[in-house]
């Protein structure tokens, strides 16, 4: 069955929409109640964002458009020293949309949420023309556990941790879109074992940032800019994967600039950086992760290149296509 | 024994004479950058980057033309990720699909024809733009479009062919002392369209590879024939390069395609240098052929110079004040293959 | 100018085949040269170009050793 423009109109199909689907899935507490807004409870400081997703396909290796919608605002909390404790969820839903891809979606949402302990405490859905299409917003609040957290916050010498390989979401979203076939799979995932054992163990963590959109290299150029410092990488050391290598050289692409959606990068003092390294490498998603370089002076982004050449590294201009010619 | 340390030392103590080289091919000049070459030679030894950028030397009444087309009713444009950021003299096809143009992305040409099969209601036309390389793809196309009765499926051809880009260059500009010839490109032509250039310039031609240490190793040798002035053509790129080329690929080209004169955008006019369809096949042409070519020319934008290895992008007066890949003014900024695009975004450091 | 990358046939129909670049598969035209299964094959935009004569660590070392010899031409001939 098929979402027509009906489910939209705040009537009984519109709750019909709720109580099958979002509730079915979603249910807890504060969010059964219904009430025009969730009232919630914290502790001391909190953590709030929002991001809206518009994935396209939908459906990919690793995940869909549900889970990052999940993993992302739960992900941008962490990168504050903040564990993430409620989300929102509005969806914005084309008509002729299957009600079996609207439940796979919620389902995706509810599996990442419970694994990321976050639970889903109100939400909207609106109905609009189209065809088939779906966009989420999430926003979300954490508690700030780390304090001084900051993108600002580097100093010279601090070693810089990437936590696994990069560019996988986004050979998994392309491979599907220019009919490339590999076992590629998103990275799309909750952070949150990476930053609750960095700081449980006491690791002074600088700064700590999602690298997604606009790839490694962006994240690096604005933690240079924000702390008004020198970054320094070695090609070496960074980890991607034979398949990626692969169909980064099939289109073209360059992975410092290609989206992920399960990696960080985090910047610890150099004294604390193998522990750090030892304790992100034992954390769920934290398999790959490596030492990738560290903080300078001055205030670009450098790289050592694989032949020893050094280069310089900026950010993504436009978006990052194929190029074959 | 000559190890890669060796050649990388001998090029980075060189004090003598300055050793102008130019590298034709837009991906030699991404690899350069990628893994820091500039770095490490001595700066007497200069890379220039040449014309090698198909997108780049598209005249922007092409791509005024094929943005047309992306407006146009039932019309949709197929085309490769490097078009879509290049302007013409008022759009590029990014923006035009922004007001309503209807573009889609290809890996491959083939690709269109399972496309125009399941949209037969929709007119496809494919931006069929690049060199040598890329033109066979386009005659096979060509060859399945007829086979197969296609009837909403056309090529808007700017197809140009690279040696006559070279050789314009050679009688043009002395300051170029040698060249570092396309690898991929060599793979369709063959070896031995070097040897006359080489013999006619007194120059080295060099063909290498796209791995840093190919780039490396074609340069060494470009560096030694500069050094004991015996220049010749040589080919560092045996895996894929043949003598006389890929033969089928020429015989399809030759059989589609026939060799006129071309405007090459920044440049002018370039005897024999574009590929377009036979009369007896234009039936399948979307109107490549342009009476005149308008170009809303920059004020002091300096691509020319850029793309004839005059001067570096850095000289000049618009490279990153004005002119910037996000804004981009000269069309060696819009393409990611492009050289000023290429140095706005990758400096190299002299160690 | 052009991206062209290398990878191994694995299977063959007519005028299609499919390659593997480094686990990646892509179904490739192969009209424009002769293949057969287990051939490493240059490929651009969905095409093989040409039939690879040897593997990139062969020809990094051919290349050193041909440098080589122009080398010790050079320092005889100063």
């Amino acid at each position: 069955m098929k979402i027509d423009i009906s489910y939209g109109s705040g009537g009984k199909q519109t709750s019909d929409l709720i109580n099958n689907i979002f509730l079915k899935h979603f249910h807890n507490k504060i969010l059964n109640k219904l009430e025009d807004a969730a009232v919630l409870s914290v502790k001391g400081k909190i953590a709030f964002t929002t991001d809206s997703f518009v994935v396209s396909p939908l459906f990919f290796k690793g995940g869909n458009i549900g889970k990052i919608s999940v993993c992302g605002t739960v992900n941008d909390l962490l990168m504050m020293g903040a564990i993430p404790k409620y989300l929102t969820a509005s969806f914005i839903i084309e008509e002729g949309t299957e009600f079996e891809t609207i439940e796979e979606i919620v389902h995706s949402m509810q599996v990442a949420a419970r694994e990321a302990k976050v639970l889903i405490v109100a939400g909207d859905t609106k109905v609009v023309e189209g065809n088939g299409g779906i966009f989420i917003n999430t926003s979300g609040i954490g508690e700030i556990i780390k304090k001084g957290v900051s993108i600002a916050n580097c100093h010279i010498g601090d070693a810089i941790i990437l936590s696994g390989n990069l560019g996988e979401h986004h050979a998994a979203i392309m491979s599907k879109r220019m009919e490339i076939e590999n076992d590629i799979m998103s990275d799309c995932a909750p952070l949150t074992a990476i930053v609750k054992n960095l700081i449980n163990n006491k690791i002074n963590v600088c700064c700590m940032r999602d690298v997604t959109r606009g790839g490694l290299a962006t994240v690096l150029n604005e933690i240079a800019a924000s702390s008004m410092c020198g970054v320094h990488i070695n090609e070496d050391a960074l980890p991607i994967s034979l398949e990626v290598r692969g169909f980064c050289n099939v289109l073209g692409l360059d992975p410092l600039y290609m989206a992920n959606e399960g990696k960080m990068v985090t910047v610890v003092p150099q004294k604390q950086a193998d522990r750090a390294l030892e304790i992100v490498q034992k954390s769920k998603y934290g398999k790959n992760a490596r030492i990738i370089g560290k903080i300078t002076d001055g205030q670009d982004v450098y790289m050592t290149t694989r032949m020893q050449g050094k280069r310089q590294i900026d950010v993504l201009y436009g978006e990052g296509l194929p190029r074959i010619c | 024994m000559r190890t890669l340390q060796q050649v990388k030392n001998e090029l980075k103590d060189y004090q003598g004479e300055k050793i102008a080289i130019m590298e034709v091919c837009g991906t030699h000049t991404s690899s350069i950058f990628k893994n820091g070459i500039r770095s490490f030679i001595s700066p007497q030894i200069q890379l220039i980057s040449g014309p090698g950028c198909p997108v780049c030397v598209t005249s922007a009444t092409y791509i005024d033309k094929i943005i047309d087309y992306s407006l146009q009713e039932n019309h949709c444009v197929l085309t490769f990720g490097d078009m879509l950021k290049v302007k013409g003299n008022n759009l590029s096809l990014t923006e035009a699909k922004a007001i309503g143009g209807s573009v889609r992305m290809l890996y491959s040409p083939l690709a269109a024809l399972k496309i125009a099969k399941e949209n037969k209601h929709i007119q496809f036309v494919f931006a069929a733009v690049g060199f040598e390389t890329t033109a066979p793809i386009y005659a096979l196309l060509l060859e399945e479009i007829i086979k197969s009765k296609i009837k909403n499926l056309k090529l808007l051809t700017a197809i140009k062919t690279i040696i006559p880009a070279i050789t314009y260059i050679c009688d043009n500009e002395k300051s170029i002392d040698a060249f570092l010839c396309p690898g991929h490109v060599s793979v369709i032509t063959g070896s031995s369209v070097y040897n006359d250039l080489a013999k006619k310039y007194h120059k080295p031609f060099v063909i290498g590879g796209f791995e840093g240490e190919h780039i490396l190793a074609a340069v060494y040798e470009i560096f030694q024939q500069v050094l004991s002035k015996q220049y010749s053509a040589k080919n560092m790129y045996v895996s894929v390069v043949s003598e006389d080329g890929n033969q089928k690929a020429n015989a399809i080209i030759d059989k589609y395609f026939k060799h006129t004169d071309d405007y090459w955008r920044g440049i002018g006019v370039i005897k024999k240098s574009a590929l377009r369809l036979k009369e007896e096949y234009l039936d399948f042409d979307a109107g490549s052929y342009f009476d005149e070519y308008l170009e809303n020319s920059p004020i002091n934008c300096r691509c020319k110079d850029v793309i004839l290895g005059r001067i570096n992008p850095t000289d000049c007066p618009l490279f990153k004040r004005t002119c910037t890949p996000l804004s981009a003014i000269g069309p060696c900024m819009v393409s990611t293959e492009g050289v000023c695009g290429i140095w706005y975004k990758n400096r190299e450091v002299q160690q | 100018m052009c991206v062209a990358v290398p990878g191994k046939i694995i299977e063959i129909n007519g005028d299609k085949a499919k390659v593997d670049i480094m686990n990646n598969i892509v179904e490739v035209n192969i009209r424009l040269v002769s293949v057969q299964i287990g051939d490493y094959v240059l490929i651009h935009a969905g095409c093989v170009l040409e039939v690879l004569k040897k593997d990139l660590a062969e020809e990094i070392l051919w290349m050193f050793n041909e440098l080589q010899e122009g080398a010790n031409e050079n320092s005889s001939a100063g």
